[in-house]
């Protein structure tokens, strides 16, 4: 910003005529307009913190707003205007006619505008239901990020997941405009307030640069001018401070990278690598790495249409041309041999997914980063993080909007650096293989140390582990896998109650039900597993017992291999069902009491009834033997309503994501 | 100390070269849209430099509506010649031989048939995947939330509803066969960066957008150039002559001239500095309804 200090142009208006006695020489003001600068900013708000109101006011105070798109806007306010009387400068923002009509926008928008210091790029997102696919799109190009709060309001949810996400995307710059001043009484305590209480907030987040600025931006104080009516306010206006803040060292001048886009050959003498500078500085002579070759070489040229360059840095778009023949092609990385980015197949990374549909972990995406597309294996969720609270939890998917920690595997390697260190390689897209659309956004945490990597990547030292394992009788296919495969949890459904109770019209009612709903089911009960496994056991209680534990060591293989257990069995005593809890596990066993009176038995079940009359069998529980009442039964039926009852553990059953998983 | 910063022209220019690359690198069968207007000749030198010392790996096709300004076709025949760049014009021929023209079928159904039916077919025949074209988001409203690559499906149409999001400089270039990406490298450019540019870079133009005097009629408040002997006479009878120039090109017939003394980028800058009309309203054809340049986008026009 030289030209402050040039006393002939200082003065210059950008919007033309003389001020303060010079006149304007175009010339001279074109040679000095030229070299400013561009700032991209965010702004994140939503319309009831007067975001558009602030927006219309930077373009339309810096006389930007051209006059017939202000008389359109003048016919448009009159038609569907929100502002009464006033013109209304969130029409002038929003731009297509669907969301004009339903007065939200509802995509980012970019605006265009200049001063005399900067050029300014505003990428205006809306504060509500889409914010984070929004947000986070706007937020990806932008140096500093505007968070507008509502002085009346404060420090609400909304500015807490704002500020979340402009620190997730990396934004170095962060600017609280506490707007609405004029509602409080241009009050400096509530403004103070409102700082000390986002200040606490802001410190958890990695936000290098953050400030805080009193405005109303409907009355345009310290919009574009310094405030008059906040004297207690010492600091820059909005456009003051937006036209100054120094952003030209945010970027990465450290590490070279130079990610081959294109690859030029007009004849057979010359090869051109051409790509955009994504960080440090790209000398030339200097020795380089080829990147996955580790083939090395010099820099011979930088090559422009404007000439040839001795250095080029981000963001420029340059050629360069090699001292030696080296096989490069597109998505190869120039680097320098002392300082490499990482070169793995396997990473950690935040995840914000963006499509309608909601992930599905087995889909194998194309991934594209710094030019380079490749499949990916969606391996681990290790966390889903609550853009509200903050707070994590554990998820299978992602659904729209939602934001995950996420392990990757990608099908070759791929060369970068924590999105952290370098914006420009530590970014990525997904894109579903099957739509093209792009489904998912990512930002680079690091590599995975091998042994923090998920039983389902494989490199040297997996392949190691898992002989280990098989030698061990461990198997390679996680319980986890399985399920997914058949979309549901395996479990065990133990349905315990008298003889003649209707235990097994249940059971294989319920077998078919599942078996027809698209589940992987297998149902156990007395006869099928006592005319061979059991056969050696009578109906003792011991032998009963024994008999169930077979039945418990079944289930749970069925269940580790994801499949569903139906298990009726009386199962008669307290013991003997926390037996069975203990092998099969507690998460996965649902216990379904059969409540039938022993009158209702008899009639269901006369011919075995007589026989225990006549003495001719014993041991029938409920009769000569004790039946416990379970009485931490998660279901408890009655066979009056056998017409229900299998549809009540299908419901019992999907509630809790047992079947269908999704 | 160093200070790497580039001028904000240096780093539109840069992101352009990037965008234009990243559509040849991924495409197999892209396309320049030229239009012959200042935003397309700005994109045309942006496609040039971005493969120097190569030549730019795809044509330049011009949708002819066959009432362009002459003016216009005899800049686009030279400097396509002088600059060695494959061009294809394209015309709907059938509409042509049937003497469709805004002054006989007016401004809706001319524009339909011979710029938007012209530029489908052009699309179709040559089974392009990707095709640039120079609009910026400051021109018009909707198209402030227009992506740099703008999907289309099989049938041209642009869903407002369902394009993809756009992060960084990472562009998805994955298209089924039939559908296609409309791509805008100079989406981040404002007129005035455009002017600047030219005159930074001495980009050749249409002397049509300088100040002359030229044979004008007023039609509705618009100054209306007399082209060609195809203007109804009794219009073409009311002709007077006017400094004007031109702030867009089109057809001449729809096109309207500004009464203006700026004969060179400088003054042009200045007038455009000091000036109240944004520079669509002189392309007639925005007046046929509201929210009418999205209507056009749905159905494939620009």
């Amino acid at each position: 910003m030289n030209k402050d200090n040039n006393p002939n142009t200082a003065k210059l208006s950008p919007f033309g005529g003389t001020e303060g006695g010079f006149h304007l020489d175009i010339n001279t003001y074109l040679d000095q307009d030229e070299k400013k600068d561009l700032l991209r900013l965010l702004t994140a708000g939503s319309v009831d913190d007067g975001k558009s109101t602030l927006i219309g006011r930077l373009l339309f105070d810096s006389k930007k707003i051209y006059e017939d798109q202000l008389s359109a806007l003048e016919r448009d306010s009159k038609r569907m205007g929100h502002a009464g009387e006033e013109i209304d400068y969130a029409l002038l923002l929003d731009g297509l006619k669907a969301e004009r009509e339903q007065g939200i926008t509802i995509d980012v928008a970019y605006r265009y505008f200049s001063t005399n210091k900067r050029k300014f790029i505003i990428a205006d997102t809306p504060g509500h239901e889409q914010y984070t696919r929004n947000m986070v799109t706007g937020a990806s190009t932008a140096n500093l990020a505007i968070i507008l709060i509502d002085a009346t309001k404060g420090v609400i949810t909304q500015t807490r997941r704002h500020t979340f996400l402009v620190s997730l995307l990396g934004i170095k710059h962060v600017v609280l405009a506490v707007n609405k001043m004029d509602l409080v009484d241009y009050d400096q305590k509530v403004f103070n307030d409102i700082c000390a209480n986002y200040k606490t907030f802001v410190t958890q987040l990695d936000i290098p640069d953050v400030n805080f600025i009193p405005l109303s931006a409907l009355k345009g104080e310290n919009v574009v001018e310094s405030t008059t009516k906040m004297p207690w306010y010492h600091g820059k206006s909005m456009l003051e401070f937006l036209e100054s803040v120094h952003i030209s060292s945010d970027r990465n001048f450290d590490d070279m990278r130079f990610p081959v886009q294109y690859v030029l050959r007009p004849d057979l003498d010359f090869r051109g690598f051409s790509a955009k500078v994504a960080s440090g500085i790209i000398r030339k002579g200097e020795q380089i790495m080829v990147l996955p070759s580790r083939k090395t070489s010099k820099i011979k040229e930088i090559i422009t249409y404007d000439g040839n360059l001795d250095e080029a840095f981000p963001p420029q778009s340059v050629t360069i041309t090699l001292e030696d023949e080296i096989d490069i092609s597109r998505g190869d990385m120039i680097v320098y041999p002392d300082n490499l980015p990482r070169v793995e197949r396997h990473f950690e990374s935040m995840l914000v997914w963006m499509d309608e549909k909601p992930m599905d972990p087995s889909v194998n995406f194309f991934l594209k980063h710094a030019n380079n597309t490749t499949r990916i294996r969606l391996d681990k969720i290790q966390y889903k993080i609550d853009v509200n609270t903050l707070q994590k939890s554990n998820v299978d998917f992602l659904e729209l909007n939602e934001i995950g920690r996420i392990v990757i595997t990608t099908n070759k390697a791929i060369f970068f650096d924590p999105y952290k260190k370098n914006r420009s390689t530590g970014s990525f897209i997904l894109i579903d293989p099957m739509t093209n659309n792009t489904v998912a956004v990512g930002m680079i945490i690091d590599k995975l140390n091998s042994e923090d990597l998920p039983s389902k990547i494989v490199d040297e030292k997996t392949l190691e582990a898992n002989k280990q394992r098989i030698h061990q009788g461990e198997c390679l296919i996680s319980t986890d896998q399985r399920q997914k495969r058949y979309n549901q949890k395996g479990s065990t459904i133990w349905i315990t109650g008298l003889h003649g109770s209707g235990k097994n019209e249940l059971a294989f009612t319920l077998e078919k039900e599942l078996f027809e709903a698209g589940a992987t089911v297998v149902l156990l009960d007395g006869s099928s597993i006592r005319s061979g496994l059991s056969k050696e056991l009578d109906y003792s209680p011991a032998d009963r017992a024994e008999h169930l534990r077979r039945v418990a060591h079944i289930s749970k293989l069925l269940n580790d291999q994801g499949m569903i257990a139906i298990c009726s069995f009386i199962s008669p005593g307290e013991n003997i069902r926390q037996q069975v809890v203990q092998i099969i596990g507690e998460d996965r066993f649902t216990l379904v009491y059969m409540d039938a009176s022993l009158e209702f038995c008899k009639n269901n079940k006369p011919e075995l009834y007589e026989k225990y009359e006549q003495g001719k069998v014993q041991h029938i529980p409920g009769a000569d033997l004790p039946f416990s009442i379970p009485e931490n039964a998660d279901i408890v039926l009655k066979p009056e309503d056998r017409a229900h009852n299998a549809q009540t553990i299908m419901e019992y059953l999907a509630d809790r994501k047992i079947f269908p998983l999704i | 100390m160093t200070e790497y910063s580039l001028s904000h022209l240096k780093e539109l220019e840069a992101e352009a070269i990037h965008i234009i690359r990243e559509v040849a690198a991924e495409f197999e069968n892209p396309v320049m849209l030229y239009s012959i207007g200042k935003d397309s000749s700005v994109m045309v030198r942006l496609a040039e430099k971005a493969f120097y010392p190569s030549k730019v790996p795809f044509p330049l096709m011009h949708i002819d509506s066959k009432w362009k300004f002459r003016e216009m076709v005899e800049f686009r025949d030279n400097y396509a010649r002088e600059n060695g760049w494959n061009l294809i014009v394209h015309y709907n021929k059938a509409a042509y031989e049937a003497g469709v023209g805004p002054f006989t079928h007016g401004s809706k159904y001319h524009t339909d048939v011979m710029k938007t039916q012209a530029l489908l077919e052009g699309l179709n025949k040559y089974k392009f995947d990707a095709a640039f074209g120079g609009a910026r988001r400051d021109e018009e409203k909707s198209r402030a939330k227009e992506r740099i690559f703008s999907f289309r499906d099989k049938f041209h149409q642009w869903d407002p509803k369902n394009q993809r999001p756009e992060l960084w400089d990472i562009y998805n270039a994955r298209v089924h066969k039939g559908e296609s990406i409309r791509v805008f490298p100079i989406s981040n450019w404002t007129e005035l960066d455009i002017w600047q540019y030219i005159r930074l870079e001495k980009i050749p133009i249409v002397p049509l957008y300088f100040a002359k005097e030229r044979p004008v009629v007023n039609v509705d408040g618009n100054l209306i150039m007399v082209d060609d002997d195809r203007m109804p006479k009794e219009m073409a009878a009311k002709a007077e002559m006017k400094m004007v120039r031109f702030r867009t090109l089109g057809c001449y017939p729809l096109t309207g001239a500004v009464e203006s003394e700026a004969d060179t980028i400088e003054k042009i800058v200045e007038e455009m500095m000091t000036v109240t009309v944004s520079e669509r309203t002189t392309r007639v054809i925005d007046f046929d309804q509201d929210g009418s340049m999205e209507q056009k986008k749905r159905e494939g026009y620009f």
